[in-house]
């Protein structure tokens, strides 16, 4: 386990971390509902280009974000080996697209730090802060920004 | 008084009143046709007083007062003393009116009496000529026995009070029994009772009705005699009843025997041991009921034929029936895909629960649906409210209102309806005096009308006015620039006009209708319940709207079609039909434009993969099928697909839940290999890609 | 045991009501619409006491009354009218009918029970 676990504080926080394309996120496990494989989606017309499309989430229509083309990484190809991650954003249910769930993680409030100005600017728009972790950054992902727009038009 | 206030108890009172204002709101309508019968009159009266019945255990005052003014009117008109003339009726339907508002207030707690209430009233006092015992008086309703306190202040505690108690023979005939008058007098105080039986006759001369006992009571008591007397206050009238004071000194024995002595020799003293003896006509009987009580188990329910249910509670259960569907849909699929032999078990099964899924699903939604009266009974109220206000003579006529639809439908049907039937009294009915010259009786008919055709529901709103003036129409059209002057409108089309955004404003629509709301604003409201609105108009003769909705919002009849490789449904009812490519004559206009021959129209072409950003449109459309389909009846469009699946039902699931609206699409749908495909919005299509005066315009125009 | 109790009464708030308030002072309810369910109750189980609205279809309040002293001429069933109406004539002919008391709405719970604690022939409990 990491430093960050091993440190016992009331204010120890569980968060799943993730990589998207090549870069380490992390954000609240309170807000995963659960992890899933790639499935086809149906495309949606007039959407962003980071949104994937819908699937069928038990009965439910969930759309699909490409979080490296949201965040300004470029498009992902996805395929068998990319997850989705649904999550609960607000009242809605959204997925994130992600190249691989890395780890589970204990993370204490006073071990986040204000986001580098080294990071790229595309980046730091959905980040609210970095967790170096095993000499390793892991961003904490601010998930109300990357909230499909259709979605903020009708929040 | 003490006052009831459980919520649940008040949910009830007022979804009570709803049934009771609907029931009384039946009648004034069956009054007014003059098909009524006198327990019409019955029932709008015991309506109005179980309102006020109610309203009283509450403390809703303004109610009460108001009820009980209409109640005390309504009785005149039940007893005969008023007759059910055309006045009185619609005095008595905007007393009904006035009666649903404060009901409402009472349910949002704003309480106190509402304007108009006190007009209304003098209106009702004046009508029957006199003022009705006011509600003012309700204390002196109480009964006495919750008036003691007051009567007693006036006396000093009396101390030895003696009572002389002679029951007639109404007070047994009644049920009355002079020991339980005893056992209550004994909670006052030291009690000594003595009977008098020297008036017993023999028994050949023995009237068993009557009781020919008298009682001579001693009472020490700290209790006034209004007290005392409240233990005789169902009896008052049966009895001869004399209490007076005497004082400290208390009662002296005498040589009639004493309570305790009646109570040994009695033979049902095991029954009534605490108190005194029963007259003796009834002892038998006494004894036989006592024994005969049996009890146990808790209170019996209300015996009623409904049940509430929490909304959420129901839609869970649809949403889950719609997964069943979807579920059944899939394993349809995946057995298709073994290849079984024909005539396998399997599928017979299947079939079988794909048979009972769809007739769940079937109940469930039933019990979504609703009868349109309670919307219709309100549209009664709107055209009353327009009809005074434009000072015309309006008769609703309302038919089907037993027609069921979706509650939501319903709720939301709610402003475009009232917007409609403004619209009908406002400009559809012409003025009394116009109506006179064209030979029409100056009262206008306004017809509201639901009723089931193949699967949808169709509420019509029509008038007998003057038919739509064209004329006056299209140059309103051509001065707000929506219709070119050189257009050649068909009479339809002039009519599709009124529903063009910007068509009415607040220049020429009156203060009634207006709220700068057009008929554009309707329609759209009820296109997003996937209903359309039509209108046929004949000059002199009047117009009709037509609305077409859904039974249900939560499943549809849809065509699952492939376009660009993604699956789609195109609701059945926007589909007129299917061509193919071959046989049809397609016309090219312009540099991409293509238009198709049909039924004697020319119909642009759309492709959906275009629209949806899939693909560009082929230019070969050899392999195709165009997919005819129409909005309101006047627009057209043709749609370019790849292939024709299926006609099946579909669930109906919101994508506006988890991401948003998406144009040119209605909804999304499960299919059953448990992929989302986008349910279409056809109307929408169609406006973007001809304009919203409609493809036949344009393409006239063209031609 | 409990005393059984027989309310009719055309409005379902005022059946609510009573039903709460005999319920809690733990006699034994049993509801019926209007007379005419009122009469077919009877003849399922009869109650110690009867409660009564007046004003409801079918089978008013008086005929209510009326019918049952005729049904069941050889028992003892006090019958109480609970209505809004106090004139005179109408207890006249309440009382004319048959019924053992005359209760005035509004509803009131503390004078219901103590009406049917004045009327009720001791079956146990009371």
């Amino acid at each position: 386990m990491t430093d960050t676990t091993t440190r016992t504080s009331g204010k120890g926080r569980e968060v799943v971390a993730f990589r998207v394309s090549g870069q380490d996120f992390c954000f609240d496990i309170m807000s995963v509902r659960e992890i899933r494989g790639w499935t086809e989606t149906t495309l949606l017309p007039h959407a962003q280009p980071y949104v994937k499309g819908v699937i069928n989430l038990r009965g439910s229509v969930v759309p699909v974000v490409d979080l490296s083309e949201r965040l300004g990484l470029g498009a992902i190809e996805p395929g068998p080996r990319h997850v989705i991650i649904i999550t609960v954003i607000g009242s809605q249910t959204v997925g994130l697209l992600a190249d691989v769930v890395s780890d589970i993680l204990t993370v204490n409030e006073e071990d986040i730090q204000p986001v580098p100005e080294i990071a790229a600017d595309e980046v730091k728009a959905y980040i609210s802060g970095v967790v170096v972790v095993e000499g390793k950054m892991i961003r904490k992902m601010d998930l109300s920004r990357v909230l499909p727009t259709a979605i903020r038009e009708v929040a | 008084m003490s006052s009831v206030s459980s919520d649940d108890f008040r949910d009830s009172f007022f979804q009570e009143c709803e049934e009771l204002l609907e029931a009384m709101q039946d009648g004034f309508a069956l009054m007014v046709s003059g098909a009524h019968e006198a327990e019409t009159v019955h029932a709008v009266f015991r309506a109005v007083h179980s309102i006020k019945g109610g309203a009283g255990a509450f403390g809703f005052d303004a109610l009460v007062a108001f009820a009980h003014h209409f109640e005390t009117a309504l009785d005149k008109l039940r007893s005969g003393d008023l007759e059910a003339g055309e006045e009185t009726l619609m005095l008595f339907q905007r007393c009904g009116d006035h009666l649903a508002d404060l009901v409402s207030a009472a349910r949002d707690e704003a309480g106190g009496p509402l304007p108009g209430g006190e007009e209304l009233r003098e209106e009702l006092d004046s009508l029957i000529g006199e003022q009705p015992q006011e509600e003012e008086g309700l204390p002196a309703f109480e009964p006495v026995v919750l008036d003691l306190d007051a009567m007693g202040e006036a006396q000093e505690g009396p101390g030895s009070i003696s009572i002389l108690f002679e029951p007639e023979a109404d007070l047994f005939r009644s049920n009355n029994e002079p020991a339980l008058l005893f056992r209550s007098l004994e909670r006052l105080g030291r009690l000594e009772a003595r009977a008098d039986l020297s008036r017993v006759p023999l028994l050949e001369d023995l009237d068993p009705e009557q009781c020919h006992i008298q009682w001579q009571l001693g009472l020490e008591t700290e209790e006034s005699e209004g007290e005392i007397r409240a233990v005789f206050e169902f009896v008052e009238d049966a009895c001869r009843l004399e209490i007076s004071s005497l004082g400290a000194a208390g009662l002296e024995d005498g040589d009639l025997p004493s309570l305790e002595d009646l109570i040994s020799v009695s033979p049902e003293a095991s029954l009534l041991a605490e108190t005194a003896p029963p007259p003796p006509a009834q002892t038998a009987e006494k004894t036989e009921s006592a024994t005969e009580k049996t009890s146990g188990g808790p209170p019996r329910g209300a015996a009623t034929a409904t049940i509430r249910v929490d909304l959420d509670r129901v839609d869970k259960l649809i949403n889950l029936v719609g997964e069943l569907v979807i579920k059944e849909a899939m394993l349809s699929q995946s057995i298709a895909q073994l290849e079984l032999p024909s005539e396998n078990e399997v599928s017979g099964g299947l079939e079988s629960l794909k048979q009972l899924a769809g007739e769940i699903q079937e109940g469930v939604m039933a019990i979504r649906a609703q009868p349109v009266k309670p919307m219709f009974q309100r549209m009664a109220r709107i055209v009353r409210e327009a009809a005074t206000a434009t000072g015309k003579r309006v008769r609703l006529v309302t038919q089907g209102e037993h027609t069921e639809v979706d509650k939501t439908v319903i709720e939301r049907l709610i402003d475009p309806l009232t917007h409609m039937i403004r619209n009908a009294v406002d400009h559809g009915l012409e003025s009394p005096e116009a109506r006179r010259e064209a030979g029409k009786p100056e009262e206008g008919t306004v017809i509201l009308s639901a009723a089931h055709r193949s699967g949808r529901v169709m509420i019509d709103i029509s008038d007998d006015g003057g038919g739509i003036n064209r004329e006056k129409v299209r140059k309103i059209a051509e001065s707000k620039g929506l219709v070119s002057p050189e257009a050649d409108l068909s009479a339809v089309e002039i009519d599709n006009l009124l529903f063009l955004p910007g068509f009415s404003s607040k220049e020429q629509v009156s203060e009634l209708s207006g709220r700068g709301v057009g008929l554009d604003v309707a329609r759209s409201e009820v296109q997003t319940l996937g209903g359309r609105v039509s209108i046929a108009s004949t000059p002199g003769e009047g117009t009709t709207f037509s609305i077409s909705l859904p039974l249900t919002l939560a499943v549809m009849e849809g065509m699952v079609i492939e376009v660009a490789g993604q699956t789609m449904v195109v609701p059945i009812t926007a589909i007129q039909e299917s061509l193919q490519t071959r046989t049809a004559e397609i016309h090219s206009i312009g540099a991409t434009g293509r238009v198709v021959a049909n039924r004697e129209r020319l119909v642009p072409i759309v492709d959906l993969g275009e629209t949806f950003g899939l693909r560009r449109t082929p230019q070969n459309l050899d392999g195709h099928v165009l997919l005819m389909v129409e909005t309101d009846s006047t627009t057209h469009c043709a749609l370019i697909v790849d292939a024709i699946q299926d006609q099946r039902q579909v669930v109906i699931k919101s994508l506006e839940t988890n991401y948003g609206h998406v144009h040119g699409v209605a909804a999304a749908t499960i299919l059953g290999d448990g992929r989302i495909a986008l349910i279409i919005d056809p109307d929408s299509i169609i406006r973007d890609t001809v304009g919203a005066a409609g493809a036949d315009l344009q393409l006239q125009l063209a031609r | 045991m409990s005393l059984k109790i027989l309310a009719v009464d055309d409005s379902r708030t005022m059946r609510n009501l009573i039903s709460a308030a005999l319920g809690r002072a733990g006699f034994e309810v049993d509801l019926a619409e209007d007379g005419e369910d009122g009469l077919r109750r009877l003849a399922d189980a009869l109650p110690d006491v009867i409660i009564t609205d007046i004003n409801m279809p079918r089978l008013d309040g008086f005929g209510f009354i009326e019918n049952v002293r005729k049904l069941y001429r050889d028992r003892i069933m006090p019958i109480l009218v609970l209505t809004t109406e106090s004139a005179p004539d109408l207890k006249a002919r309440a009382r004319e009918a048959g019924a053992t008391g005359w209760i005035v709405k509004p509803f009131d719970e503390e004078k219901l029970i103590w009406a049917i604690e004045r009327v009720a022939i001791p079956g146990g409990g009371t």
